[in-house]
């Protein structure tokens, strides 16, 4: 919000003010909401509809960001600049037996290393906080399992989901009634695509973390998959070399994990254009998801995000 | 026109009977309009050599059937959401299943839908699912509807079969009401008539599935209701700011707009309407606002800002849709959400249950999982509401079990019952309390009295002057100046007198219920009509000022010379000469004017007002 922008039209004022009634929905009905700031540029978008959601006040929650010690460093410099200019509350939350076992995805596995550094530190942040209700970016566009998942989506004590026995929840009147020590994951953006995102973040200049744009960085191909170099931590199997090639990413999470996409959009409109032409799914550069087919469903209903 | 004028997403839902081809038509669309990414497409081949119907083929239906679970079931259990969008709009779509128990998932689907597209598989016709998912869809409030008969390939493209269904249906949907009908022949699995003509049946003219989706034209006259909007929440940054965040639900706003907060009735206008873009000179329905009012009035969350036309109401009929295996229980205390209001209430009475098959009504004791009844609701407060034909925002509710929060039910208002008027609640007008909280203030008639000269019109001008600077809305009504005009008829027989007192006070009346303290001065001498007057206002609400002044003294003030000309015989019946004045018995203030100034006087007037609680 530092340029003034041109007013909103058509289908993107109408996401907008949709998920800003999302936003005030929760503020008012939960006593301790925080919003999960991933970094990506799902959680800019979201950080952004916040910001407009109470102006003139500042958003009347914290923000969160669960780190697993293997976020790209450019990620965490952009954390740490947002934070200060919106000037709102970011807590910090690594896992510290994690942290203390020196969790490595390359040698633990990435199931390891999700469920310790993202599954249960998450739940610990919550926990600890005693946060009710969690704002998170994730559309129903991204994955299957997630096309069903509800904007007000209940978690029992465990944080766990059941696909089964999600209440209904119909018009704008969600229920957001939850027992100590339950809560509730929050999705305003559940009806965004992947294309809405970029064009909300064009339309209204919300800054983003430079990895989404293309620039030459040092990859190797993995099974088929471009692994960043971030740091000296990534190990290099026997006949792998570190290339410099053109790539940007499309999603953003633990580097060892996000594959790259070679590509030349170096600017928000390149990112378009591409993606209106573009074949490839979202979270296809995720290594998590294609572990097993299903696999998603299997991870939420333990309480991944 | 506004921005909700421009219907850019069109949200949509496709419901039929298990096999009729939903999952296939929807898997089709998403593939013929090039939605399907490449490695999900590599997923679906092999997921078509596992799981799939189509020995060899691709089978569609895979790319929409979600959870694990459901696809070994081999149904669609639950309400899934899909996006495509073409060039011309932007869809949602609301998959919700065909299976019978599903009528819960299906409503779910429908609240938030502007349009549904219904599967008949053209082999079998009109199924009695076919009928339950248009009448939920009726229900819900959905006006448009395309009937898509599927499977034509199995029926050789037979125009004879598809126009008796299209007949069929169309003869049926007659009985729900508003609701447009469309109805296209198709075979999702080949993709005709999705996306493209269909090359065997050149006898059907009408739009393909996806051209009708991409032109229906759904409501877009949101904006031209009555402005209502729902308080979400008060957002208090400082002392100085206190502005009303909410989603706008019918109607259009402007600042300096009187609006009127409810249930409560307090008003006021619109002072700004906020946004983080800065502030707008118009909003309308669908955009999330936040609002600041010209005064300080109560409005919490669960209120609704409103133009002068809504109405509160505790009890009301509505269609109910179960949603929970525990059975509805009459008279039960659940909680209810209408709006941004939550209040504890219950069902009084189960007038009747649907068979949803048949839409008959049938008498019944509860309401199970997926059945459909009429209800009688009782809220412990009563809320701001409309019918749901109205307004799909004011007139839905839902209904959640006070113990396991649990989402056990959905409603749509139907009609308030008179019964809540018997107990109290009226539909609410703008009244005396309403108007006169918006200005602040007791309304009240302070009626001087007291022989021409005597000094009523200095005092009563005095106070109004000092009113006026303290920020009271007052009106002064002078003898004199009435009788130029609205009393202009009028003479000094004993008749007009009265005549003219009773004018005088029915307007001080009117003043009254506008919210005004209004200051009458008249000489009015006969105890009577003092009496009448008070009668009229109210002995709450009128306070008689006796401006005593001896008949010498005035004489000698003579101001507009009138006891001379009265003297001379020039006007008859003058108070005090040849017409008698009569003094208050008990007055409220008797103000001696030999004794002190007006100014002083002005004062004590000031203090009465204040005493009594209206300044
Ligand atoms: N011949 C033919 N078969 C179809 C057509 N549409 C769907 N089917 C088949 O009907 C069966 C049920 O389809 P599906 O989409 O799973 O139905 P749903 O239960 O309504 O989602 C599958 O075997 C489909 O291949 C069609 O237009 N023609």
């Amino acid at each position: 919000m530092t340029i003034p922008m041109p007013p909103l039209r058509g289908h993107l004022a109408q996401l907008e003010a949709d998920a800003i009634h999302i936003l005030r929905e929760t503020a008012a009905q939960f006593s301790r909401p925080v919003m999960l700031y991933s970094i990506g540029k799902d959680s800019s978008v979201l950080l952004h509809l916040a910001l407009k959601a109470f102006y003139p006040a500042k958003p009347p929650f914290p923000l969160l960001h669960v780190d697993t010690l293997w976020k790209f460093r450019e990620m965490i410099a952009f954390r740490d600049q947002q934070a200060r200019k919106v000037g709102m509350e970011m807590i910090v939350h690594v896992n510290p037996e994690g942290a203390a076992m020196g969790i490595d995805p390359q040698r633990h596995g990435s199931a390891v290393h999700t469920d310790l550094m993202k599954t249960q530190a998450l739940r610990q942040a919550l926990d600890a906080h005693g946060f009710d209700a969690a704002i998170g970016g994730a559309r129903r566009d991204e994955e299957k399992s997630r096309a069903k998942e509800r904007v007000f989506s209940f978690r029992d004590r465990s944080h766990g989901w059941d696909p089964r026995g999600q209440r209904p929840e119909l018009w704008r009147l969600y229920n957001g009634r939850v027992a100590k020590g339950e809560s509730m994951r929050v999705f305003p953006l559940s009806d965004w695509t992947e294309l809405d995102v970029w064009e909300y973040i064009k339309a209204q200049g919300i800054p983003v973390v430079p990895l989404y744009f293309a620039a030459d960085r040092p990859v190797v191909s993995r099974d088929g998959t471009l692994i960043m170099k971030d740091d000296d931590r990534l190990v290099l199997a026997e006949g792998e070399n570190v290339d410099i090639r053109r790539v940007r990413f499309r999603t953003l999470g633990c580097y060892p994990l996000t594959g790259a996409v070679e590509s030349d959009a170096s600017t928000i409109d390149d990112i378009l254009g591409e993606l209106r032409s573009s074949r490839l799914s979202e979270r296809q550069g995720r290594i998590i998801d294609s572990d097993r087919d299903g696999s998603m469903e299997r991870k939420k209903k333990e309480g991944y995000f | 026109m506004g921005p909700a004028a421009e219907t850019s997403v069109l949200r949509f839902i496709t419901c039929g009977s298990v096999d009729d081809g939903k999952s296939t038509l929807l898997g089709r669309l998403l593939y013929d309009t090039r939605l399907v990414p490449d490695d999900q497409l590599a997923a679906l081949e092999g997921d078509s050599r596992c799981h799939g119907t189509q020995a060899g083929g691709l089978d569609f239906a895979l790319l929409v059937d979600g959870l694990q679970s459901e696809r070994e079931q081999g149904i669609t259990i639950d309400v899934a959401y899909r996006y495509f969008s073409t060039a011309r709009r932007r869809f949602v779509v609301a998959d919700t299943p065909g299976h019978e128990e599903y009528t819960r998932n299906m409503a779910t689907g429908a609240s938030s839908a502007q349009a549904a597209v219904l599967l008949v598989d053209a082999r079998k016709g009109l199924l009695p699912q076919t009928r339950r998912h248009s009448f939920i869809v009726s229900l819900m409030g959905i006006r448009h509807v395309v009937v898509a008969v599927n499977k034509m390939d199995l029926v050789d493209w037979d125009e004879v079969v598809f126009e008796r269904i299209a007949g069929e249906y169309r003869a049926f949907a007659q009985g729900l009401g508003d609701i447009a009908v469309t109805c296209i022949p198709v075979s999702a699995l080949h993709g005709d008539n999705l996306t493209r003509p269909c090359p065997q049946a050149t006898w059907y003219k009408g739009p393909s599935l996806l051209e009708w989706l991409e032109t229906v034209e759904v409501d877009t006259d949101e904006a031209d209701k009555p402005f209502r909007m729902p308080v979400q929440w008060v957002n208090r940054p400082n002392s100085d700011f206190r502005g009303y965040c909410g989603t706008i639900a019918s109607g259009a706003v402007r600042p300096g707009d009187a609006v009127m907060a409810l249930p409560s009735g307090r008003g006021s206008r619109v002072r700004a309407i906020v946004t983080a873009d800065g502030e707008l000179a118009e909003a309308f329905a669908g955009q999330a606002v936040t609002l600041t009012l010209e005064d300080e009035i109560d409005v919490t969350r669960g209120d609704v800002l409103a133009d002068l036309s809504l109405s509160v109401a505790d009890q009301f009929a509505a269609h109910v849709v179960w949603m929970h295996p525990h059975a509805m229980m009459p008279h039960r205390r659940y909680l209810f959400r209408l709006g941004t209001a939550e209040v504890a209430g219950q069902i009084t009475e189960l007038k009747y249950r649907y068979n949803v098959n048949t839409m008959e009504q049938q008498p019944a004791k509860t309401l199970s999982l997926n059945d459909i009844g009429f209800c009688n609701v009782a809220l412990e407060k009563a809320l701001p509401f409309e019918p749901y034909a109205d307004n799909r925002t004011l007139g839905a509710f839902i209904i959640i079990d006070r113990l396991t929060n649990a989402t056990v039910g959905a409603g749509t208002i139907a009609f308030p019952l008179r019964r809540a008027s018997n107990i109290g609640w009226q539909p609410l007008t703008v009244d005396k309390a309403a108007r006169s909280a918006l200005l602040g203030q007791k309304p009240c008639v302070v009626w001087f009295t007291g022989l021409s000269g005597s000094g009523k019109s200095t005092i009563a001008n005095l106070v109004e002057q000092k009113l006026h600077a303290m920020g009271r809305h007052t009106y002064l009504l002078d003898g004199d100046n009435v009788r130029h005009g609205l009393n202009k008829d009028l003479g000094f027989t004993e008749a007009d007198r009265v005549e003219n007192i009773r004018r005088v006070a029915e307007v001080s009346k009117l003043f009254v219920d506008a919210g005004l303290i209004v200051l009458v001065s008249f000489i009015s001498p006969f105890r009577a009509e003092r009496t009448m007057a008070r009668d009229l206002i109210g002995t709450e609400e009128f306070a008689e000022v006796y401006v005593s002044t001896s008949l010498e003294e005035c004489e000698r003030r003579d101001p507009k010379g009138l006891y001379r000309r009265a003297r001379k015989g020039e006007i008859k019946n003058f108070t005090g000469l040849d017409s008698p004045y009569e003094p208050p018995l008990e007055p409220t203030l008797v103000l001696r004017t030999e004794a002190g100034t007006p100014e002083v006087l002005a004062d004590e007037v000031i203090a009465e007002l204040a005493r009594r609680g209206s300044v």
